[in-house]
């Protein structure tokens, strides 16, 4: 049987960084097939490649045996080729049938739209996926899942054979899932391909023909999902081997414990409307706490409920000064600091001075009868500089002149400057050089010889197994064990995460 | 590489590009304009240049917060429509001093009332800016002419008349107030916590408020400044027509205030408020009306002058971003 579509040997870099490098894929007609990895796996890198919304650098595409060049969504979709992102795109304003027919009209003898040829059509589509709703209502009047129903409507009936869906789940409901999937494999009768990438495994047991691993930008193997395991994929994903992380996994329950300070803070049964479902951590003074699992597992959830940025639905976040952290203002006042992953979304302040900007969570210290006391803004801001090394043309430099690592030691400063009880890292190294990385990593270390806690998230396990003394495992938004220093292993970290995946398979 | 050590104040291409532009329009008017070197000249288009100027200020610390505030010219309406009511009432009319006094403090006060409105809108319910600020824009003027009953009020009143009238060193009143509120905003935004506050939260919203930046409260402060001024321009135009026609004060004030920031080199993004910048601008939109207007040139053809303007200003803007 000719593969649908066949990507051998895709390389692609961006200003000399491999992002792609002798990646493969090839998709059978009619079959259901996810791609798996880390953040930063190549996945989506390899469906723009695929798309035409990047460009190749090596390898080959071939579509139905036939060379494949693709260089606009207009010429994918011509070809057959329908992606369903996770921020649709669609036009809620416009009616259902507008968006499901917009620029493939059916026409009267006039030249004018069909109005009801339009509206009779779309309704004929949707019903296939058993969905039934009045279709000249405006599209954003409907829920998420039926819009993502609604742009795959749109696919089918541009004769789509290949459906791409990327993280199509991540918005939806138990339910809403449901129907997407019953339409997924009523597409899949029909003889469509769909390409499925998401970070859920569950679901891809549940409506997946064969599964391609990647890794570092390359696809380390593709199986039929039949026989996988949960802990086969997560440790080709993460590329450990799978006999090492379950012995080690095992032995890791009887990890040693450090010196426990006084607890600081205490989360119990936290659940939020950002996915927490009861989430249960301690906080004690010196040390480093880290939070384990994949990505969606919760932990930039449980940090942002932590600094009181999402309200709780149910749970308790006990201070031991008794203040109800329930805003970043106070959580602030508590000398509670946040370095948030996003660094350009949450961090920086592009358009102010690195001095500014190392001092914006202080102001209500450095204020003065209304006044910033600029003189010891600039000695804070001096010092800071100065001990974590910024290189920076001086500090009224604005932040955005400055390279990515040096950005994350100013927002370190920021939030060493608060001279915290308490820091929470969310990812501190990632996008910076390995000298910046070293760097920040020494910075975090002897602030907690100092005294400081850390809650520490990172997806890279090394730095987490090297830097926490305890580690909270999360996975759906649930806290399932905890890990001990000394004795804890990368591979007991991945055996604890890989683990309960499988078990839960098992059960 | 890196820029020289440099302060916020330190010349910029936008401000260059301002200040390029009134060099030009000055040495034009030098040749071009019959007595344009004339200190009744100069008065002139001070005492026309401070309303914009004032309201441009204003105007420049709600786009530093990323907003936009289009309600402008109708709380000049409402505080000019209200000072006349006031000092022409019995009460002032037996007591002058509380009278005049009450006469500038309560439309104000209405004014800086009009900014809670405006800032609680765009910060606690979420409005958009434009949406918030439309409803006074609509609203405020209507106000003021049912206030009037849409008369047209004329009044001989010289110690309010001051306000607009006045002289201070041989130069008008009101470019004194114009340099004394462009001092203190210029401290506010580069020394005060608020300002600092104000140019985060335009900046980057998120950051701030993880922060711990009161972003609301930092919002509201910035249109209750906004629309305080206003009112206090308001008051200067009745002060200076010595009559009040509801209808016409601060009538498109809000374009004129907009386009002056913008020049001037705020960027509409947010994140920061050149003060001077303002008055900057001010200047210029005020000179490109008075060339034509004294070179004989139509009304109409001054406003697609001042069209221009903007575009360039907005081309220099763009043509800034790395």
């Amino acid at each position: 049987m000719t593969d649908l579509i066949e990507m051998t040997g895709i390389g692609k870099k961006f200003a000399g960084v491999i992002a792609l490098s002798d990646a493969n894929l090839s998709i059978r007609p009619g079959e259901v097939h996810a791609i798996i990895g880390q953040n930063g796996a190549g996945k989506s890198t390899l469906i723009k490649v695929l798309t035409g919304v990047y460009r190749r650098d090596a390898g080959d595409v071939r579509m139905a045996g036939r060379d494949l060049s693709i260089t606009s969504a207009r010429e994918a979709q011509d070809a057959g080729i329908a992606t369903i992102y996770q921020e649709l795109n669609l036009v809620p304003l416009r009616s259902v049938t507008e968006n499901v027919i917009m620029g493939y009209e059916p026409r009267t003898r006039l030249g004018l739209i069909d109005w009801k040829a339009a509206h009779a059509r779309t309704r004929q589509i949707l019903t296939r996926f058993g969905v039934d709703i009045d279709v000249t209502r405006p599209l954003g009047e409907y829920s998420t899942a039926i819009q993502q129903l609604v742009a795959i409507a749109r696919a089918v009936s541009l004769k789509a054979q290949l459906v791409i869906m990327d993280e199509a789940t991540s918005s939806l409901d138990d339910q809403e899932i449901e129907t997407l999937f019953s339409v997924v494999r009523g597409l899949k009768q029909d003889g469509v391909a769909v390409l499925y990438i998401s970070h859920f495994l569950d679901e891809l047991y549940r409506i997946c023909d064969r599964v391609t691993v990647m890794r570092d930008g390359r696809t380390v193997a593709t199986h039929d999902v039949a026989d996988t395991t949960k802990l086969g994929l997560v440790t080709e994903m993460l590329g450990r081997d799978a006999g090492e992380i379950q012995a080690a996994g095992l032995t890791a329950l009887s990890g040693g414990h450090s010196d426990p300070g006084p607890v600081l803070l205490q989360a119990t049964g936290l659940r939020t409307r950002t996915g927490l479902r009861g989430v249960d951590l301690t906080i004690r003074k010196g040390e480093i706490l880290g939070l384990g699992g994949l990505l969606g597992s919760g932990r930039t959830e449980t940090a942002r409920a932590l600094f009181g940025l999402d309200p709780l639905v149910s749970g308790q976040i006990t201070h031991h000064s008794g203040a109800a952290l329930d805003n970043p203002a106070t959580a602030i006042t508590q000398r509670i600091g946040f370095l948030t992953e996003d660094r350009k979304v949450d961090g920086i302040i592009p358009h102010l001075s690195v001095r500014e900007n190392i001092t914006l969570a202080i102001l209500p210290q450095l204020r003065k009868g209304g006044a910033i006391d600029r003189a010891r803004e600039r000695e804070i801001a001096d010092h800071y500089i100065k001990a974590l090394q910024i290189k920076t043309a001086g500090m009224e430099q604005p932040i955005r002149e400055l390279s990515g690592g040096n950005q994350q030691k100013v927002l370190l400063a920021r939030w060493l400057a608060l001279e915290p009880e308490i820091l929470i890292l969310d990812e501190p190294t990632r996008g910076v050089d390995v000298g910046a990385k070293f760097e920040i990593q020494s910075i975090i270390r002897d602030q907690v010889a100092a005294g400081l806690s850390v809650l520490l998230i990172s997806s890279e396990f090394e730095e987490l197994v090297e830097g926490a003394d305890r580690i909270v495992v999360l996975q759906d938004g649930r806290s399932v064990r905890e890990l001990h220093n000394p004795g804890l292993t990368q591979d007991a970290l991945i055996g604890a995460i890989a683990q309960h995946q499988n078990s839960e398979v098992a059960a | 590489m890196n820029a020289p050590d440099q302060g916020r104040f330190a010349l910029d291409p936008a401000r260059h590009g301002a200040a390029i532009a009134l060099a030009v329009i000055v040495i034009f008017n030098l040749i071009v304009t019959p007595n344009f070197f004339q200190p009744q000249t100069l008065f002139v288009n001070i005492s026309q240049m401070a309303t914009i100027a004032i309201v441009a200020m204003g105007m420049t610390l709600v786009i530093a917060t990323g907003g936009i505030d289009l309600s402008v010219g109708a709380v000049m309406a409402l505080t000019g429509a209200l000072a006349p009511l006031i000092f022409l009432s019995d009460f002032a009319q037996a007591n002058p001093a509380l009278g005049l006094i009450a006469a500038i403090g309560l439309p104000i006060l209405i004014a800086l009332c009009c900014g809670v409105f405006n800032g609680l809108l765009v910060s606690r319910f979420g409005v958009q800016p434009i949406v918030a600020t439309l409803i006074l824009f609509i609203s405020g003027r209507g106000l003021a002419q049912v206030l009037t009953n849409g008369n047209l009020q004329t009044f001989s009143h010289p110690s309010f008349s001051y306000l607009g009238t006045g002289r201070v060193l041989g130069l008008p009143f009101q470019g004194w107030l114009v340099l004394i509120i462009a001092i203190l905003l210029s401290w506010v935004v580069a020394r005060s916590t608020f300002g600092r506050q104000l140019l985060a939260v335009g900046g980057n919203e998120r950051a701030a408020r993880l922060s711990g930046i009161p972003v609301h409260r930092v919002k509201i402060g910035a249109y209750v400044i906004c629309a305080g001024l206003a009112g206090l321009a308001g008051l200067i135009v009745v002060a200076i027509n010595s009559a009040s026609d509801a209808a016409r004060i601060g009538n498109l004030m809000e374009l004129d205030a907009i386009a002056a920031a913008v020049v001037g080199g705020t960027l509409l993004q947010g994140g920061r408020a050149p003060i001077f910048g303002a008055i900057l601008g001010a200047v210029i939109i005020q000179l490109v009306k008075y060339t034509l207007l004294a070179n004989g040139i139509a009304d109409e053809v001054a406003l697609i002058a001042k069209a221009a303007i903007i575009i360039a200003a907005v081309y220099l803007q763009q043509a800034r971003k790395e």
